[in-house]
Order: C-alpha cells, then structure tokens, then sequence
C-alpha cells in the first residue's frame, strides 16, 4: 500500500517535472527558431541596398526598403510625441497625486484602453484624422500607435516610480520642498531609468504593429516628405510584399522581417541595460 | 515642569486622530530652545505621532485629524504654509534615507528647493553642514560619489548634514540610531551635543539609556498621554508618577 502510494507520487511528481520543462523548453525555443528562421532565410537577401535603395518595380532585381525604414523611424517618433508625455504625466498622477478610489477608476480605465484592438484603435485614427485631412499620413498612423502607447507608458511609469521608497518622499518634504518639488527632484530622478527602459520597450512593441497602419500611415513606394503624406513603414511593408505573388519580394519582406526584428531586440537589450546599470544603487 | 521664559515649541491641549482613533490625549508641553528633549516610552505610546506633529509631516498620512495649538515662539504652526515650518524644524528619520544623489547633491538640497544659498556659496554651505554632522573628514574627497556608498552610520550623518543645510531652528529625531550598531550611535550622540549650542533638538528613543546620556529633559509617554517631563535627572532618579517609575525600572508590561 505504501509502496504503491509512494511509487504514484514519484510518478506523478516526475510527470510534471517533464511536462512544465518541455513546455519551458517550447517557450524559449520559440523565439529561438524565429530568429534563426529570421536569420536563415532574410539575412541572406540583405545586402547594403536594402538599406540606401528604394523599392524598384516588381520584375526588376534589387532595390531596397530605405523609405519604409526612416518611414518606420517617423512614425514612431510622432507615436513618442503623443504616448510618452501623457502616459508619463498621467502616471506621475496616478503613483503621486490620486486617491486610492481614483487610481482604481484610473487603472482599470488604462487597462481597458490596453485591451482595445489595434484595428480599432487604427479605425479612431482613421476616422479621426485621415477622414478630416482627405489623406493618409504619417501624423495619423503616429498617432494610432501613440494612442496604444499610452496605457503601458502610464502604468509603468506608476510603477517604476511607487518603487521609490516612501521615505524618499518623506526626506524631501522635511527639508520644506513642496510636493511637486519634491516629486519633480527626488522621486522622478530615483525612478527615472526605469521609466526610460519601459518606455523604449514600450516602442518596441509598438514598432511591429501593422493594423493600425494600414488605413492610416497606408504605405509608398517613394520618399514621403514631412508627416502629412502616406508613408511607408516597415510592418506594413512587410504585409504587402509577403502576400504579393513574386518570389522577389517575398525575399525582400523575409529580409524586412529581420531588420525590424533586430531593431525590437536591440532596444529591448538596450533598455534592460539601463536598468540594470544604476549608478545610485542601494546596498 | 521646569520653568522656561519663552519655550521654543509649546502644545496646549494637544489631540492627534489616525480615523477615529485618538493618539494623543491632550499634550501640553514645553520645549526649552537649545537644549535636547527627549521623548520615552513603549511603542505605539505616540512620542513618534507627536513628534511628528511638531512638523506637520503627519499632514501626508490620509484620514488623519489634529486638534488643539503647537506654537513655535509662540505662533501657531497649524496655519503656517507648510514648506516654510518644515524649513524652521527639520526632521531625521528612524531609517538612513540619503537621496539616490550624491553627497554633496543630497547636503545641497534643501538650499537649493528653498533657494536660500546663493549658488557661489554652495561649497562652503555644505562644508559647513557636513563639519556640522561630524562627516566632512569622512567624505571630503568623495563628495560627488553616491551617497549609497557610505555605511548606515555614515548616511544618518549624511541625513543630519542635509537637515542642517536649511539652518533649522528645532531638530526633530524619530529614533535616529535604532537602525545603527553602537559605535555610530555614540558618534551621534556626541554629535548632539554640539547640535545643541545652534539649535533645539527634540529626540524620540526607545533606548533610556540614549535618553538618560543625551536629554536635559525627558517626557515619559504611555497609551497617547505625556505622563510626566521634566528633568532628565528627576525622571531617572526622583519620577513622581508610579508609572513612569515602573517603565524606568524595567517593571513595565
């Protein structure tokens, strides 16, 4: 009896150990194959050009993705424009200033608009901005991924700055700063590479977001002056090139592929660095 | 009570509420200017709340009321704009609690939210406050290192300099040395003596023994009452009240 209860809880035991390892083992080699795949079949077809050239006419060979690329760049610093301001602002509020029952109201409000599909935030865009102007432009496709930075960039900044011990807050006060002093000198500054590193991973989650572009930034084959043209950006060109019937291009999306994928982990890296290199750490 | 001519901080009728639960009962004390008073007694007596009080550093808990008058010199601080009382009676707190600056950043502080040193004057100011803490020799050549790099003695130092650096007229001190071993303490506790001669120093301490070294006058509190304050002498050697005498000695629950 024993025995046979002993042996069922080792059996048991050992199930689960195998089991939660290999599902481990999946999570991590998930990534792991995507970047290998990424690399293995983009990295071949990425040469200087992709890089410095425009798209070229399909049928002819070569031409690059350099306008999706600065695309990309210039819709994400108009989407830094609008997210990183107000969620920042709104997070000093929430972690400084509101009353528990407001911040409650306020969080599960963030968490809603978290929750609302790109799609649909690309249609507020749309309707918003693109409708009004009568084109597509990069002001609209920024301001969609702005407004998804918005709830993360509003949360993390709330919680990197309640980190800060009370104390701290205490300190300032006893000297005679004020609140908003004490806040703006102390607390932001102790917080402040936390907040920096969630916003740069804020970015990057957001640089790879495609619906929400494609009836707003739209795309282009060419240059797009300013903010206020159709632009080409890297994720959608990635969409349009992958479902086109040309082999060619299809290289040129796998290779777009890996370019953005190499810019998402090099400031996720980038950012976890900031973080872990603190030059006032406690002991 | 020992006599004073004009008591530096007096509470009449003192009542503090955390809610509905009322943590001070009708404190009336006077606090003689330049000398150290010390506050005694079990925890959750309420020395600390009243100390606390004295600069309003209560006002940021929520849900929290307070009844009565605390004059310093003789005008109510209730009233007063909160920042300039908090420049006259600086506070350093049970736990070291340096800015993630550096040390010269965390002494400069105050001065600099107040706006009362010139910028030309910063060094010699935080010279001055350093020398005044007893920490300048120690940390002369790294004043622009991280304040975290100092030892938990070191940084209570620290927390003093940067109190002084607004030139304080009272000096509240929430159990400076319960976080620190007993070669800080004693330095800090010397340290109070030349505290005294430029400023008034009130300190709570769960330790008699500190009580007994450092204080001219010692208030005995239990259960949100100031049982008995007077000398520090008398409460140690002579205390009037049962209670008090039972604490002292050790007899206390």
């Amino acid at each position: 009896m024993t025995a046979a209860l002993s042996f069922r809880r080792k059996a048991t035991n050992l199930t689960m150990l195998t089991l939660s390892a290999v599902c481990t083992v999946v999570a991590v080699g998930v990534l792991i194959f995507i970047l290998g795949y990424l690399l293995f079949r983009g990295g071949s077809d990425l040469s200087w050009d992709f890089f410095t050239k425009l798209p070229v006419p399909v049928g002819e060979t070569g031409g690059g993705m350099a306008n999706a690329i600065v695309g990309s760049a210039k819709v994400l610093l108009f989407a830094t424009c609008i997210g990183v301001p107000i969620g920042f602002l709104g997070g000093v509020y929430l972690a400084e200033y509101s009353g528990a029952r407001a911040a409650a109201a306020i969080r599960f409000v963030t968490d809603l608009l978290n929750g609302v599909p790109s799609i649909i935030i690309g249609i507020f865009a749309y309707t918003l901005i693109v409708v009004p102007m009568k084109k597509f432009s990069a002001l609209a496709g920024g301001a969609a991924l702005g407004i998804m930075m918005i709830p993360i960039a509003l949360r993390s900044t709330e919680e990197f700055l309640r980190a800060v011990p009370n104390n701290m807050r205490e300190g300032a006060m006893a000297l005679g700063a004020t609140k908003w002093k004490s806040v703006a000198t102390v607390i932001i500054p102790a917080a402040i590479r936390g907040i920096i590193s969630g916003m740069m991973l804020n970015l990057a989650r957001v640089a790879g977001e495609t619906a929400p572009l494609l009836f707003t930034a739209l795309n282009n084959q060419y240059w797009s002056p300013g903010f206020g043209n159709a632009i080409a950006t890297l994720p959608v060109m990635i969409f349009t090139y992958a479902i086109a019937p040309y082999e060619e291009l299809h290289k040129q999306a796998w290779a777009a592929g890996f370019v953005l994928l190499s810019l998402v982990l090099a400031v996720n890296i980038t950012a976890r660095t900031i973080i872990a290199s603190g030059t006032h750490k406690a002991r | 009570m020992a006599p004073s001519a004009c008591p530096k901080l007096k509470s009449i009728d003192l009542n503090f509420y955390y809610g509905t639960y009322k943590a001070l009962h009708g404190i009336s004390i006077e606090i003689h200017e330049r000398k150290v008073t010390a506050f005694i007694g079990p925890s959750g007596c309420g020395k600390s709340t009243f100390l606390r009080t004295m600069n309003r550093m209560n006002e940021a808990l929520r849900n929290t009321r307070v009844e009565g008058q605390l004059l310093l010199d003789g005008e109510d601080i209730f009233p007063m704009e909160v920042s300039g009382l908090r420049r006259r009676v600086g506070m350093v707190f049970q736990r070291p609690n340096p800015f993630p600056k550096s040390i010269y950043d965390n002494v400069a502080y105050g001065p600099r939210v107040n706006g009362s040193v010139r910028r030309g004057d910063m060094d010699a100011k935080v010279e001055q406050s350093l020398r005044g803490a007893a920490l300048w020799d120690e940390v002369k050549d790294k004043l622009h290192k991280s304040a975290f790099d100092l030892s938990g003695g070191q940084q209570q130092r620290l927390c003093i300099a940067r109190a002084l650096a607004v030139d304080p007229e009272v000096l509240l001190l929430d159990e400076p040395c319960s976080a620190l071993d007993p070669i800080a303490t004693s330095k800090i506790e010397e340290l109070l003596f030349e505290l005294k001669k430029i400023c008034t120093i009130v300190i709570v301490t769960h330790n008699m023994q500190q009580a007994a070294r450092v204080a001219d006058y010692t208030g005995f509190f239990l259960l949100g009452k100031l049982i008995e304050f007077a000398d520090t002498k008398v409460i140690f050697k002579n205390p009037t009240k049962k209670e008090t005498e039972d604490y002292i000695t050790g007899r206390f629950g």
